[in-house]
């Protein structure tokens, strides 16, 4: 796109690549930030000599100054930005140490650029923050360090994100030592207070690096602990949130309860071994995390899938889509209070799950796609019970529309709570039916169709409000769009084998791999770093609900501790998809 | 028709014609203690059985089916089990305050209990300010909440005993005028009196639209009274785990959750007292054979339908609705409830003077 290759232009520093609508941007770590500013669609300083005072997030237009000196640009731009930070992934590439930054033009989705950076410094390896351009890195550059220990020079939050304060060592590196003794299992009972002080490195005005720590709460908040252990939290999250009075002050997610190593596991398993893990990340969406792990191994291996498979793995998906969206509907009513509404929803899912152990053994664990195909024709019984249930849930949706969405009460609740704009969403990285609810078109089934989805006609849904009924009612619309596509395939799955023959050994070839579908709760993405191994050197899942919970984190104050619960009940986030 | 001042007279002469007054007295205060805290008790068991029949075939379930025919002992097992369990000693409580609020809040319902008149001869005391008892009694509970949020020493159970606080003391306001506007219609506080007034026609009807409104006022603000259904913010599940009660366990926790449903009884029961005529049958003006048919019904089992009635309502209400937040909770009563309330009030006042 001429757009991207002027602004590319501006880089002269940098290596670029371009493969087809993918560009791949590779600059020296001191020149990250300005390329970062540039990408956003920011004002650049001409002189850059060293980096701007941090601002807090960039969150309205209102920062973004058309200055005199990006006037030509912004002009030939039209205000062109990388405005979605899709993930930012560590890696470690033996003597160096890198970090590779996705990132997407919101207007013109299909178009993606990677921005990759690295430092050689093994021992104190330091590169700029962006947090502040987009609303989604803080969150992703803690993960960064708590793997790889890469210090985000200028984000004020350098606290580990899933592991202990005090561990020792850095996971994901090549060189940890995974010695239990170095971290004993702790038998005490133990105060939190580490987590209270925010570690950050940041510049001072001559150019000195200054380490200091902040205070997460003022002395006298009143800190309330929602979990580990709470009914409402959807699994072992925990919240920690200042009140004043019933109305919240700052909502600090602390992740990793149930953390377990899955991409560090992955390097030590075959790619048919890692499907079982993805079952497991966001386990209402497992079989669409499972798809995307095996159209990314199979894109490496250049394997043709037969169709008749696409089309049973798009109705598989398209099954557990609804019954993740029952169940979040469900959710989201008992976290109002109507627990009616759950069992409701807890009822209509069991018929999906029952499709899924007639046809795939399990209910909630299907893996059921293989590298390939399938793991085992349909049963004979799958197409007749999937066309008996469009009907059945079609009746079902107009009761939950007469039990809950009509009800005033649920209405008063849920109208003019928890506004999202658009640009905060896209900031956030808020995928999925929250991004669309605020009218940002970010269907990875629309953007880049795989599967069977091409072959199927269904809309888009797209609300503009992007308040809390916005995101409530987008699911239950969702479920009627995914019950047109499953109407048009049931009928048209094709004949022939299942699944591709596949080499007993699999290797795949030296390269990184990339896929994006769309889960349930937002676009979940596979990275898989190979070089030419039976297992994979660096696997990164991308977690759709760790942005989910940030956004929770920003639109929370100023509500009560009830819309706190609500909140999270509409953006429907699930613990295991973020602790991975 | 038959009345249950029939046994308790036989009993009183038959007592009298053997014993000095003094034991008479004794004898009768005992029997009548342990009556009220035998039937609070199975109400209870009633109640808990029913509500959880009732809310599984709202939601689609069988409810309990193994315990007993029809799972018709699962409360009892429910019983047993409540009791048998260990009171957890919890640090840094205030013991004494931790103790007295989860007595303080039986306490205060067995109390309003023991007032209510299920038959003629059938009810404790009649006092001549019986709806003046009611009100005040009932409303004792609040300061059980209070003391065990507080005296728990944790935050939930803090931001549950406010949330409490605050709502029980709202509503009882509404809850208060919507007795006084049936009240004024009967020109008595005696509870006694309200019920043989009705035994023609019942309040809602003799009241006209007053009484009408004042009946739902009066559902809408002692079903919030009972922390209940969309108004069970105090323990509040899904945000404060269990509310004020999240610290108990065993016994202690029982004494929170039997009252809980008697409350709701004893709410559905004032109603009944109130503006459904009490254990008065249902009469017709006019359908003479209707009237004498009705009559053959015991009066008790009357005012245990209609009070039945009323729970099931609740029932209903609670096992469907969404929670409120507090401040539309408190919207509902200060900006909506009262003021209607005090305009019935006056339209009541309007209604006795000209029909």
């Amino acid at each position: 796109m001429q757009v991207i290759n002027d602004l590319l232009a501006r880089l002269p520093f940098a290596t670029i690549e371009q493969h087809d609508k993918e560009y791949t941007v590779i600059v020296p770590k001191e020149k990250l930030r300005e390329t970062a500013i540039l990408l956003r669609g920011l004002r650049v300083k001409p002189a850059m000599t060293g980096i701007e005072p941090l601002a807090p997030a960039v969150t309205d237009t209102e920062a973004r100054v058309p200055a005199t000196d990006t006037e030509a640009f912004a002009t030939a731009t039209s205000g062109f930005e990388f405005d979605y930070l899709t993930d930012i992934v560590g890696m470690d590439y033996g003597e160096e140490l890198g970090v590779i930054y996705f990132l997407s033009p919101s207007r013109y989705p299909s178009y993606g650029l990677i921005l990759k950076t690295s430092t050689a410094d093994r021992e104190k390896p330091e590169i700029d923050s962006i947090f502040d351009l987009w609303c989604a890195a803080a969150l992703y550059e803690r993960e960064v360090y708590d793997f790889f220990g890469i210090v985000f020079t200028g984000n004020p939050d350098m606290r580990r994100l899933f592991l202990r304060q005090d561990w020792n060592g850095y996971p994901l590196r090549k060189d940890y030592d995974a010695n239990p003794a170095l971290n004993p299992v702790p038998t005490n009972n133990e105060a939190l207070a580490d987590m209270e002080n925010l570690p950050t490195t940041s510049i001072d005005i001559n150019g000195e690096r200054l380490k200091e720590h902040t205070k997460l709460f003022e002395t006298e908040d009143y800190v309330v602990n929602f979990g580990p252990q709470h009914p409402a939290t959807h699994g072992v999250l925990h919240l920690r949130v200042s009140l004043d009075g019933e109305t919240i002050k700052k909502v600090d997610p602390n992740f990793g309860y149930i953390h377990r190593g899955i991409e560090k596991m992955s390097e030590a398993y075959t790619y048919p071994q890692i499907l079982h893990l993805t079952d497991r990340l966001d386990y209402l969406s497992g079989t669409i995390n499972c798809h995307a792990t095996c159209l990314c191994v199979e894109k490496g291996l250049e394997l043709e899938v037969p169709e008749r498979a696409h089309y049973i793995r798009t109705i598989i998906d398209e099954l557990t889509r609804i019954a993740s969206h029952l169940l979040g509907w469900g959710c989201m009513a008992m976290d109002m209070g109507s627990i009616t509404a759950f069992v409701y929803g807890m009822r209509d899912r069991e018929k999906i799950m029952d499709i899924f152990e007639e046809t795939c053994g399990g209910r909630l664990m299907a893996n059921y796609s293989v590298i390939g195909g399938v793991m085992q024709d349909i049963h004979p019984n799958f197409q007749k019970r999937v066309k008996d249930f469009i009907p059945y849930m079609r009746k079902m949706l107009k009761e939950y529309h007469l039990l809950f969405t009509g009800n005033p009460i649920a209405r008063g609740r849920m109208d003019g709570i928890g506004y999202l704009s658009k640009e905060h969403a896209i900031s956030l990285g808020a995928t999925g039916p929250t991004g669309r609810a605020s009218g940002w078109s970010n269907d990875v089934r629309k953007i880049e169709p795989y599967a069977a989805y091409r072959h199927a006609d269904f809309k888009e849904m797209l609300r503009t409000d992007g308040l809390t009924f916005d995101r409530y009612i987008i699911r239950l619309d969702e479920v009627e769009e995914s019950l047109k596509i499953l109407e048009q395939l049931i009928d048209n799955i094709p004949g022939g084998a299942y699944a591709a023959k596949t080499k007993a050994i699999i290797k795949l070839p030296e390269g990184e791999f990339r896929q994006r579908v769309e889960a349930a709760r937002g676009e979940f993405d596979v990275y898989i770093n190979s070089r030419g191994d039976k297992y994979p050197y660096r696997v990164k899942f991308r977690s759709p609900c760790m942005t989910l919970v940030n956004t929770l984190a920003h639109i929370a104050p100023g509500t009560k501790v009830a819309d706190l619960i609500m909140l999270g009940g509409s953006l429907d986030y699930v613990v295991p998809c973020i602790d991975r | 028709m038959f009345h249950f001042s029939v046994v308790t007279n036989w009993i009183d002469e038959f007592l009298r014609a053997y014993l000095p007054d003094v034991w008479v007295l004794l004898i009768e205060y005992v029997l009548i203690g342990a009556v009220i805290l035998g039937v609070y008790a199975v109400l209870a068991l009633v109640l808990i059985y029913l509500e959880r029949k009732i809310c599984a075939f709202f939601q689609c379930r069988l409810g309990p089916t193994r315990v007993g025919p029809w799972g018709l002992l699962q409360s009892v097992a429910d019983m047993v089990k409540i009791l048998l369990k260990e009171l957890i000693k919890i640090n840094r409580v205030d013991p004494l305050l931790f103790r007295l609020a989860a007595f303080l809040v039986i306490i205060a319902s067995i109390c309003t209990f023991g007032a209510l008149p299920f038959d003629e001869g059938l009810l404790v005391v009649d006092f001549n300010i019986g709806v003046f008892y009611l009100l005040s009694v009932s409303s004792l509970g609040v300061v059980g909440i209070l003391m065990a949020g507080w005296a728990s020493n944790n935050k939930y159970t803090r931001i549950g005993a406010m949330r409490s606080g605050a709502q029980l003391i709202s509503y009882e306001l509404s809850c208060g005028l919507a007795m006084m506007t049936i009240v004024m219609l009967s020109g008595s506080l005696q509870l006694s009196e309200i019920v043989s007034q009705q035994s023609e026609t019942w309040n809602i009807w003799r009241g006209g639209i007053p009484a009408c409104i004042a009946f739902v006022i009066y559902l809408i603000a002692g079903h919030a009274e009972t922390n209940r259904g969309p108004f069970d913010l105090p323990e509040a599940e899904s945000e404060l785990t269990a509310g004020y009660h999240t610290e108990y366990s065993g016994i202690q926790f029982g004494f929170f959750y039997l009252a809980e449903y008697l409350n709701m009884f004893i709410i559905a029961a004032i109603a009944t007292t109130l503006f459904l005529g009490g254990w008065q049958p249902l009469h017709i003006p006019g359908w003479d054979a209707f009237n004498t048919t009705m009559d053959f019904i015991p009066p008790v089992l009357w005012f245990f339908a209609k009070a039945f009635a009323c729970v099931l309502l609740s029932l209903w209400v609670r096992w469907t609705m969404p929670r409120l937040r507090i401040d539309q909770l408190l919207k509902l009563e200060w900006q909506i409830l009262m003021p209607l309330a005090l305009i019935d009030i006056l339209l009541m006042a309007l209604w006795v003077i000209y029909f």
